[in-house]
C-alpha cells in the first residue's frame, strides 16, 4: 500500500468540493452563501494540510511534495480562497447551479495543485487539463450573457488548441528520450547530446511546441489573443481567478519542465535553439504590447486583462534568468501579485455589482462616496505598478535583479522602460477616483466575504512590501528545489 | 557615533505618524487638522535641530547611524545616517515643510486629504536625505512621488491634471535608470551590498565602463530631478500648476534631491564616470544658466518667470560639481542649493500670497503695487533682490563660491557664466519694475489687502536666514567642511 500523505492536501480538497456540491443539493438551494462558506472553510484547512507535506515524493518521483511544489499551491489556494469571497454576490443572483460553481473553482485548485506536484509529463498534462477545463465552464457561467458564452467558447476552443500543441511537443520530448519523467529526461538528453553532439531539429520542435502551448496557458503575447475577451465575458471573481490561479498553474508548468528538465538548453551552449533567449524575446514583446494596448482601454476588466498580460511577461524575465535567483523572484512575484490583482478585482466586482457598470470613466469621484474602497483600490494598482514600498515592487526589483545578474540588463532597461508605460494607465484609474471633481453616487459597502477578501489583500500588499522576510525566505526555499 | 536615541528615524516617522493622526480625524475638523499637521512638522524641525546641535562638524563620517538588518534575503538593510551634507538638506526640508504647511491654511477643499498627503510626502523627503541603503534610498525616492501626484492634481492649477502626470511619469522615467544603476553596482560589488558606506569604499575599483554606464545611468535619474537642461521639461507645468506650498517643496526641496543624490551617489562612488563627464556636464550647466536666464526674461507670468529662474540658478550648481577638484566649488553647489531653497520658496510663496488677492499672475497686470502693499513690496523685493545675488543675501556667497570654486577648472565656461548673473539681474528687476513701480490702478487693485500676519510669520524665517547666511555664512560653511573636503579626496581617486 502506497502511503498517500504526501496527496493527503488534494485527496481533501477534491473530497470536499463533492461536500460542498452535496451540501447545496441538501439545503435545498435555499441558502446563498453556504456552500461559498464551506469552501472557504475547505481551502483554509487545506493551506493548513499542506504544512506537513514538505521534501515527499509518490511513484517513483511523479508526484512530488517540495518547497516549491508548495509554495505555489499556496498560491493557488490563496487565489481560490479570495475568487470565492468575492463570489458571494454573483452567487446570490443565481438561481440555478450555485453549488457547482463553487465546486468547479474547488477542482480547478486541485488540478493547479497536482500541476505544480507534477515531474512527469502525463501527470502535468493531466493537471492542466484538470485545472482548465473547469475554468471553460465557468467563463461562461452567466449563461444569459452573450458575453460570457463567448468567453467560455473562445476559452475552450483555444484551450484545446494550445493543449494539443503541449501534448505535440511532449510527444516528441518522449520520442527523443523514450521517458516520461522529468529527471530522467534531463539525464537521457544529456547523454544524447555527449553522443551526437547536438539534439537536432526534433528537440528545437518540441521545445517551441511546448513553449508555444504553455505561452497560450499564460497569454503571452502573440498568444494573448483569447485573453481580453474572455477575461471581459467572464462573471468577475472567475476572471480574477483566472488571471492569478489559472496563470500561475501556466507559470509553475513553464517552470518545472524549462528550468526544471532543459535548464542545460537555457543558453546557446548546448542548444542550436536555447529557449533563454527565445523566451526573453517572447518577454519583452508581451511586455511592450501588453502595457501598450492597455492604455487605450475604457473598460477596467479589459484594462486589467491587458496589464496581466504585461505582468507574466514581467514573470518572464525571472524565468529568462533562469537561475536560483530568478526562481525565487518569480516565486515572490506571483505571490504578491495574487494580493494586488485579486484585491482590484474583488473592487471591480463589488462596483460592478451595485452599479451595473466596468466602464474607468465611471470611477470618478469615488474617492468621495467611498474613501476606504477608493484608498484600497489605489493601493492595489500602485502595487501592480511597482511603486514603493508595496508588496509589487519588491517583486519587480527582485525579478530584474536575477535578470540583471543572469546578465539581460537590456531586458530589464526593456521592462522598466515599458513599466512606465504601465505608470500611465494605472495612474489613470487612480486619477478617476481621485482628481476627479464629478460626485458620484454611489456609497458602496462590501459584503462580509468581500470584505474579508478585500482585506487580506490589502494587508498582504502592504504587510508583505514592508516585512517581505518570512515570504522571500519561503520563495527561496522553493528556487532550492531546482538544480542549477 | 553612536547616538542612544534613533532620532533619524524619529524625523522620518514623525511625519507619517502625523499623517495616521491626520486620517483619523474627522474630515469636518478642519481646524484641527490643520494644527495638527502642523504642530507634527513642528516636532519634525525640533527633532533636526537637536541633529544639528549634536552634530560633529569635526569629521567626515557618518553619525547619528542606526542600522537594522531589514530584508536580509536581497541584502537591504535599514541603514540611517548623516553627514554635512544631509544635515543642512535635513534642516532646510523641515523648516520648509512647516512653513509650507501654515502657509496652506487657507486651503478649504479636501483639507484633510491634502494634509495626509503633504505629510506622507515630509517623510519620503526626509527619508532620501537620511537613507544610505541603495535600496531604503529608492523606496523614500519613490515614496514621495504618489503623493506629489495627488497633491499637484487635486489642489493645482487649471492644467493640473496634465502636469501632475508629467512630473510622475517623468520622474518614475529618471527613477528606472537609477534602479537599473543600482542593480549593476549590487552585482559587481563583492561581496553584493547595497549599503552606500560600502559602494563609497569599494566601487572606485569598479571597470572604467562599469563606471562610466552606472554613472551616465544615475545621472539621468538625477539629473531629471534637478532638473539639468534639458530635462527639465516637466518643471515649468509642475512649478507652475502646483499649489504654492507645493511649489514651495518642489523648488525648495524635490530639486535639492537631484543635487544631493549626485554628491552622494555617482560623484562619490564612480570618479571614473565623474572624470569621464565632467565636461559635458559643466556645459550642459552652463546652458542651463543662459537658457533658464534668457526664458524667464520672456515670462508673462510671474510663477512661470520664477519657475524657470529656478532652471537657471540649478545651472550654478552643475557648474560647480563638474569641478570636482575644488572644495570651494562643492561648498558653493551646496550653499546655492540651501540659498535657492529659501529664496525661490520664499518666492513662489509671495507669488501665492499675491495670487491669492489678485487672481492673476500675469506680469503685466499690475503695476505699482507699491503705493498699496508697502510691506509686500518690501518683502519682495527683498527676495528678488537675494536672487540676483545682491552682495550680503545668501545667494551672492553661493554664487560668488561656485566662481571662484570652478574658474581654475573652467574658465571659458565660468566667463560666460557669469553673464547669467547679469541675465537674472535684468528679469528679476524688469518684474519687479513693472509689478510694483509705476502707475498704481486704484480702480482695479484698488482692494488689494496687504500680507497678513501668517503669512509674515511663513516667510520671516526664510528672509531671516537669508540674510543670516549671506552676512555670516562661517557657520554653515562649518558644518559642511570636513565633509567636502573628504569628499573632494574621494572624487580625486
Amino acid at each position: 500500500m502506497v502511503n498517500l500523505t504526501p496527496l493527503l492536501p488534494e485527496l481533501f480538497l477534491f473530497c470536499w468540493a463533492l461536500v460542498v456540491l452535496a451540501s447545496d443539493l441538501f439545503s435545498k438551494r435555499r441558502s446563498a452563501s453556504l456552500p461559498g462558506y464551506l469552501s472557504l472553510a475547505g481551502l483554509v484547512i487545506t493551506g493548513f494540510l499542506l504544512i506537513p507535506a514538505h521534501d515527499a515524493y509518490l511513484w517513483g518521483g511523479m508526484f512530488v511534495s517540495d518547497p516549491f511544489a508548495v509554495f505555489f499551491k499556496i498560491i493557488f489556494l490563496g487565489a481560490a480562497f479570495m475568487a470565492i469571497g468575492s463570489s458571494f454576490g454573483l452567487a446570490g443572483r443565481m438561481t440555478h447551479h450555485r453549488g457547482e460553481y463553487f465546486t468547479l473553482i474547488l477542482f480547478s485548485t486541485v488540478g493547479m495543485m497536482f500541476l505544480a506536484s507534477a515531474k512527469e509529463l502525463i501527470t502535468l498534462y493531466v493537471g492542466l487539463e484538470l485545472t482548465t477545463i473547469p475554468l471553460y465552464v465557468l467563463a461562461a457561467y452567466t449563461k444569459s450573457s452573450r458575453a460570457s458564452t463567448e468567453a467560455g467558447l473562445k476559452y475552450m476552443i483555444i484551450g484545446a488548441v494550445s493543449s494539443a500543441v503541449l501534448l505535440y511537443g511532449l510527444s516528441i520530448i518522449y520520442g527523443l528520450t523514450g521517458t516520461t519523467f522529468l529527471q530522467q529526461i534531463t539525464i537521457n538528453l544529456s547523454i544524447y547530446w555527449l553522443s551526437y553532439g547536438e539534439l537536432g531539429p526534433a528537440f528545437s520542435i518540441a521545445l517551441m511546441a511546448i513553449l508555444a502551448g504553455l505561452a497560450f496557458k499564460l497569454a503571452l503575447v502573440p498568444f494573448h489573443m483569447w485573453a481580453p475577451d474572455v477575461y471581459e465575458g467572464s462573471p468577475t471573481p472567475v476572471t480574477a481567478f483566472l488571471s492569478v490561479g489559472s496563470k500561475a498553474a501556466g507559470l509553475a508548468a513553464i517552470v518545472r519542465i524549462f528550468v526544471g528538465a532543459f535548464i542545460a538548453f537555457a543558453t546557446p551552449v548546448m542548444a542550436p535553439r536555447d529557449w533563454g533567449s527565445t523566451l526573453a524575446v517572447l518577454a519583452a514583446i508581451t511586455m511592450i504590447v501588453g502595457n501598450i494596448v492597455a492604455i487605450r482601454q475604457t473598460n477596467i476588466k479589459r484594462m486589467l486583462a491587458y496589464s496581466s498580460i504585461a505582468q507574466a511577461g514581467y514573470i518572464m524575465v525571472g524565468v529568462v534568468a533562469a537561475s536560483n535567483l530568478g526562481v525565487s523572484a518569480i516565486s515572490f512575484y506571483v505571490f504578491s501579485y495574487m494580493f494586488a490583482n485579486m484585491g482590484a478585482f474583488a473592487i471591480v466586482a463589488i462596483i460592478a455589482e451595485r452599479t451595473g457598470s466596468e466602464q474607468i470613466a465611471d470611477l470618478a469621484g469615488f474617492s468621495k462616496s467611498s474613501p476606504v474602497l477608493a484608498g484600497l483600490m489605489a493601493i492595489f494598482i500602485l502595487s501592480l505598478a511597482g511603486i514603493p514600498p508595496l508588496a509589487g515592487f519588491l517583486a519587480k526589483y527582485y525579478v530584474f535583479a536575477a535578470a540583471v545578474q543572469a546578465g539581460y540588463t537590456w531586458l530589464v532597461v526593456l521592462a522598466l522602460l515599458t513599466s512606465v508605460i504601465a505608470y500611465y494607465y494605472y495612474a489613470n484609474v487612480i486619477r478617476m477616483m481621485y482628481l476627479s471633481a464629478d460626485p458620484n453616487p454611489h456609497h458602496i459597502v462590501p459584503s462580509f466575504p468581500a470584505g474579508l477578501v478585500l482585506a487580506l489583500a490589502g494587508i498582504g500588499v502592504i504587510l508583505f512590501g514592508l516585512m517581505p522576510e518570512p515570504i522571500l525566505k519561503l520563495a527561496i526555499a522553493a528556487a532550492s528545489s531546482f538544480v542549477f | 557615533m553612536t547616538y542612544s536615541f534613533p532620532i533619524l528615524s524619529f524625523i522620518v516617522f514623525t511625519p507619517l505618524l502625523g499623517m495616521i493622526v491626520v486620517m483619523l480625524l474627522n474630515r469636518e475638523r478642519v481646524t484641527a487638522i490643520r494644527w495638527m499637521s502642523a504642530v507634527f512638522a513642528f516636532i519634525t524641525m525640533i527633532f533636526t535641530l537637536i541633529v544639528l546641535k549634536d552634530y560633529d562638524s569635526s569629521t567626515a563620517s557618518m553619525q547619528f547611524m542606526e542600522s537594522f538588518n531589514w530584508i536580509p534575503s536581497i541584502n537591504a538593510s535599514y541603514l540611517l545616517g548623516v553627514d554635512g551634507i544631509s544635515v543642512p538638506m535635513l534642516l532646510l526640508t523641515s523648516l520648509l515643510s512647516l512653513v509650507a504647511i501654515v502657509i496652506s491654511f487657507n486651503i478649504t477643499n479636501r483639507v484633510k486629504e491634502y494634509f495626509a498627503f503633504f505629510l506622507l510626502l515630509e517623510c519620503g523627503m526626509l527619508g532620501v536625505f537620511v537613507a544610505l541603503d541603495f535600496f531604503l534610498f529608492y523606496v523614500f525616492w519613490e515614496v514621495m512621488l504618489v503623493p506629489m501626484y495627488f497633491l499637484i492634481g487635486i489642489w493645482g492649477g487649471p492644467r493640473r491634471e496634465y502636469a501632475a502626470i508629467k512630473f510622475f511619469l517623468y520622474t518614475l522615467f529618471g527613477s528606472i535608470f537609477m534602479l537599473v544603476a543600482i542593480l549593476v553596482m549590487y552585482f559587481t560589488s563583492d561581496p553584493h551590498t547595497l549599503s552606500m558606506i560600502e559602494l563609497i569604499k569599494t566601487a572606485p575599483t569598479f571597470s572604467r565602463g562599469v563606471q562610466i554606464f552606472a554613472f551616465a545611468f544615475f545621472f539621468i535619474a538625477f539629473a531629471i530631478k534637478v532638473p539639468v537642461w534639458p530635462f527639465h521639461t516637466w518643471l515649468p507645468d509642475a512649478h507652475v500648476e502646483a499649489p504654492t506650498a507645493i511649489s514651495i517643496i518642489l523648488a525648495g526641496v524635490l530639486l535639492k534631491m537631484g543635487t544631493y543624490g549626485m554628491l552622494r551617489v555617482s560623484w562619490a562612488m564612480l570618479p571614473q564616470g565623474l572624470h569621464y563627464f565632467a565636461v559635458p556636464i559643466a556645459i550642459l550647466g552652463l546652458i542651463g544658466i543662459i537658457y533658464g536666464a534668457l526664458v524667464s526674461m520672456a515670462q508673462k507670468d510671474l510663477k512661470k518667470l520664477v519657475a524657470y529662474s529656478s532652471v537657471s540658478h540649478m545651472g550654478y550648481c552643475m557648474v560647480a560639481l563638474a569641478a570636482y577638484g575644488s572644495v570651494t566649488a562643492i561648498a558653493g553647489c551646496m550653499f546655492q542649493l540651501v540659498s535657492h531653497g529659501l529664496i525661490t520658496g520664499a518666492m513662489f510663496l509671495l507669488v501665492g500670497v499675491l495670487y491669492d488677492r489678485a487672481h492673476t499672475r500675469e506680469i503685466a497686470a499690475f503695476g505699482g503695487l507699491a503705493n498699496k502693499l508697502p510691506v509686500f513690496t518690501g518683502i519682495f523685493t527683498l527676495f528678488g533682490m537675494a536672487s540676483l545675488g545682491l552682495p550680503g543675501m545668501s545667494g551672492f556667497i553661493s554664487e560668488f563660491m561656485v566662481f571662484v570654486g570652478s574658474f581654475k577648472a573652467y574658465p571659458i565656461i565660468v566667463g560666460l557664466a557669469v553673464l547669467g548673473v547679469v541675465l537674472t539681474a535684468a528679469y528679476i528687476l524688469r518684474m519687479i519694475q513693472k509689478i510694483f513701480l509705476g502707475e498704481f490702478d486704484i480702480a482695479k487693485w484698488g482692494g488689494l489687502t496687504e500680507i497678513n500676519l501668517r503669512e509674515i510669520l511663513c516667510v520671516s524665517p526664510l528672509a531671516i536666514l537669508t540674510i543670516f547666511i549671506g552676512v555670516y555664512p562661517k557657520p554653515l560653511a562649518d558644518l559642511m567642511r570636513a565633509t567636502l573636503e573628504n569628499l573632494v579626496v574621494l572624487m580625486a581617486r
